[in-house]
């Protein structure tokens, strides 16, 4: 159906105006930004034609001195305000961070979030703060690359990232004013990326290694006809390739006839020599080495005796996501390896040798997640009909909820497709009782202290009634990225009660909105015209939308009345988005438009349910 | 909002224990195409959510048709019987004192000089009566004995519960 049967010209935006949308690759190493262009995915480079930019940044008593190439140069000099690998700081504790031992030479602070800050010239700063640089390092490079604005982008996590480490990239995305049209687990991007799922009648099965620098997962996909569903995913968010680095740094300081306590320097420069070596193997059968006055060699062999232990902590994670998938190695069609650390050939044989075949690695293991999540982004911006490519992916770790005594009941297994919502029961235990705590958790372990503290959640509200009379009903919502959302209500009087929601690791809307603002601030962008900007481009999404909406089913779902009070919404709102030049009044009439039109929404989507399981499209019913 | 439809009728069956998987991936795979919250990307926050419950609802009916012991609870509950809750207990004693036999074994299978065989064969003859159990519940459904097609509910969460214990075990003897 052509829009502009329906827009008056001029007035309309331009319905087939393209897009402009990413994929992000925020890597614990190095990231990367890809997008679509003549539908080819392509990595883009920077002015010198760089493609990875380090995930690094430099802080000096100013702010943020330099992103990327400039800042890893700091890396030896000035290690404690050189801020590199904090992907493996998102969403976590300061007790894991503690747990990563001498791993990263940095000093912690506790915020009252639970959530560690690093101690720099510049102040406490967050790891999400650090993740908000680079990723607005590689916004900025896209936005050169298209000569305009970001429409919205797709970033991507490792598939074993639990909720705290999901929510804590998409607030990074948030503070550097990225759009997120959605989190993508990195091995499904990878799947994307390498299109085993064209020219395909038989639906198969494959397997995607992801060793990247500081995380592994290991994911099994059932791919149909553009279907990529996900049946079981594992692995470990706290090893990679850094781990390779550090086991080969360990020997050498050994060699050396070092102390087990360095400083800073000592400690970089052992893990740059011992990264070197590593790097240097991967087409030689020995490297010399040469640090700190001492001359030695190191051999396959010796680095193998070093890493062993390590791929085969990766290997019990694949076959134990086998064994969740309910298949066993024959059953896997292809094997992927994706992640820079799978260049290491050691790697590749091992795999190869529990799969009992060669993996695919015939796409940059570097820029394949990247490229995937492009082709992702082009479809749900909208630029391509997406024919039927759908990715159906998987909560990777159980839901579970605090119970007496400290142990956990399970309310959403791992490996359940997402988005999944499920309910609780409780009652109150006390006379009066009006409020009521909630300890969520995610893990699989049966101690609720084995398990990682995901939020607490204070339910207040609730009316006084004798002891267990209350039911109160909890909802867990798990969306399509993987972020939780709860919502609880008193069903004998049908009152909502309030939530007060404690992340336990991560920022809270307050925090994120103050950062924002400095952000800001400190930047060269107008806040307000970026803000004012995003609305402009939803008011003209939801114009657009609603008269389209209106067009097609306004006849059948809406009675006159209804239909001429949604016009005059949108009459208004048209007419603020051409006139006004401030975002908050837009904001306002959006938000009131989307509340005078949800039950529209509401019945269109009943409409469409309806006809689905009638087996006709709405389109049918309205000519009949 | 068109949430309240029973699970077999999302899914185009009819409400029967006996269920095509093939069947019941293609309707799955068509349904999310059209109500995944993937295909209301670029649409407002109503729709968003919407989408969201919907697909959830989805998921939600898969799993349970999909699974033999979620399948059967689901059945009855269309019923008016629960029989989801975990305290839920056959009243057959010979097969009560048989779990009491099976977990003994399970147990024990850590001091066995070949522990990854004896857990196979405990797999293996679990596996068989929770087959076994299926069938009998069939039969009672299909002829109305809900009774009795509650009490065999009962035996399958027995062998279900059995069945993710002996794999938690293999795990577990995997990683030593």
């Amino acid at each position: 159906m052509a829009l502009l049967q329906i827009s008056e010209p001029g007035q309309s935006p331009q319905p087939h105006q393209r897009k402009h949308a990413v994929g992000i690759d925020l890597g614990t190493t190095n990231s990367l930004v890809a997008t679509v262009r003549s539908g080819m995915a392509e990595v883009l480079a920077d002015e010198q034609g760089r493609e990875l930019l380090p995930s690094v940044a430099h802080y000096t008593s100013m702010g943020v001195s330099c992103v990327g190439h400039e800042a890893a140069e700091h890396n030896v000099s000035d290690p404690l305000n050189t801020l590199a690998s904090v992907k493996r700081l998102m969403g976590r504790g300061l007790v894991d961070v503690k747990s990563f031992g001498d791993q990263l030479p940095y000093e912690f602070a506790a915020d009252d979030g639970g959530m560690p800050k690093i101690k720099t010239m510049a102040g406490l700063v967050s790891p999400i703060q650090v993740s908000a640089e680079i990723l607005r390092k590689l916004a900025g490079r896209a936005e050169i690359a298209f000569d305009s604005m970001l429409d919205g982008a797709v970033i991507t996590v490792p598939a074993y990232f639990d909720e705290a480490q999901r929510q804590a990239t998409k607030d990074a995305a948030t503070l550097a004013g990225i759009k997120v049209l959605r989190l993508l687990n990195e091995p499904t991007a990878a799947a994307i990326a390498y299109g085993l799922d064209q020219d395909q009648d038989q639906e198969r099965i494959i397997a995607i290694y992801d060793l990247g620098g500081g995380t592994f997962d290991i994911s099994i996909l059932r791919l149909s006809k553009g279907v990529f569903e996900v049946l079981a995913t594992g692995g470990d968010s706290a090893l990679g390739g850094d781990d390779f680095d550090h086991a080969i740094a360990d020997w050498l300081r050994r060699q050396i006839g070092m102390g087990e306590n360095l400083d800073p320097i000592e400690q970089r420069t052992l893990l740059e020599t011992a990264k070197s070596a590593k790097e240097e193997l991967t087409v030689a059968e020995q490297a010399e080495l040469d640090v700190f006055d001492w001359q030695g060699t190191i051999t396959r062999p010796i680095m193998h005796s070093l890493i062993d232990d390590l791929i085969d902590k990766t290997l019990r994670a694949c076959k134990r996501s086998l064994r969740d998938a309910g298949l066993n190695t024959a059953s896997i069609s292809n094997v992927i390896l994706v992640g820079g650390s799978t260049r290491t050939p050691r790697v590749g044989e091992k795999v190869a040798e529990l799969f009992g075949r060669e993996p695919l690695c015939n796409l940059d293991p570097d820029q394949v997640v990247a490229m995937g999540a492009a082709l992702q982004a082009e479809v749900l911006v909208g630029n391509k009909s997406g024919d039927d490519m759908l990715l159906l992916d998987v909560i990777p770790l159980s839901l579970g909820v605090e119970t007496m005594g400290g142990l956990i009941e399970k309310i959403i297994h791992r490996n359940t497709t997402i988005p999944v919502a499920k309910a609780q029961e409780f009652t109150t235990f006390k006379d009066g009782q009006t409020a009521m705590a909630i300890h969520i958790l995610q893990g699989e372990r049966e101690l609720a202290s084995d398990c990682r503290s995901l939020a607490r959640f204070d339910l207040r509200g609730i009316p006084p009634m004798v002891a267990g009379a209350a039911k109160i009903r909890v909802a867990y919502q798990v969306d399509a990225d993987g972020l939780l959302s709860v919502s609880a209500r008193e069903l004998t009087s049908n009152v909502e009660s309030r939530i007060e929601v404690k992340p336990s690791y991560g920022l809270g809307e307050e925090e994120i909105t103050n950062m924002l603002q400095d952000s800001f601030s400190n930047a060269r962008e107008d806040m307000q015209a970026r803000a004012l900007r995003e609305q402009q481009v939803e008011a003209d999404r939801m114009i657009e939308d609603l008269l389209a909406a209106i067009y097609k089913d306004g006849d059948a779902l809406l009675d006159s009345e209804e239909r001429r009070c949604l016009k005059v919404a949108i009459e208004e709102l048209r007419e603020l988005r051409e006139t006004t030049k401030e975002h908050r009044p837009l904001a306002r009439q959006i938000e009131s438009v989307a509340k005078a039109s949800e039950e529209f929404a509401a019945r269109r989507m009943d409409a469409s349910i309806r006809s689905a399981l009638a087996g006709q499209s709405l389109d049918e019913i309205d000519k009949g | 909002m068109n949430l309240s439809s029973d699970f077999f009728e999302i899914f185009a069956i009819p409400a029967t224990w006996q269920v095509e998987p093939g069947q019941l991936d293609l309707r799955y795979r068509s349904l999310q195409q059209e109500f995944h919250p993937d295909r209301y990307a670029n649409k407002g926050a109503v729709e968003k959510r919407l989408a969201v419950q919907t697909a959830s609802l989805i998921n939600q009916a898969y799993e349970t048709l999909k699974s033999p012991l979620k399948r059967a609870q689901y059945l009855l509950q269309l019923k008016q019987i629960d029989a989801s809750q975990d305290s839920h207990i056959t009243s057959d004693g010979t097969f009560l004192m048989h779990q009491i036999e099976l977990r003994e074994e399970l147990s024990d299978v850590r001091n066995n000089e070949d522990p990854f065989a004896a857990l196979n064969s405990l797999r293996t003859g679990v596996e068989a009566s929770y087959i076994e159990q299926q069938s009998q519940f069939q039969i009672q459904y299909q002829s109305q004995a809900y009774d009795q097609a509650y009490d065999t509910v009962a035996k399958m969460q027995f062998s279900a519960k059995l069945l993710d214990e002996i794999e938690q075990l293999e795990v577990d003897l995997e990683d030593q």
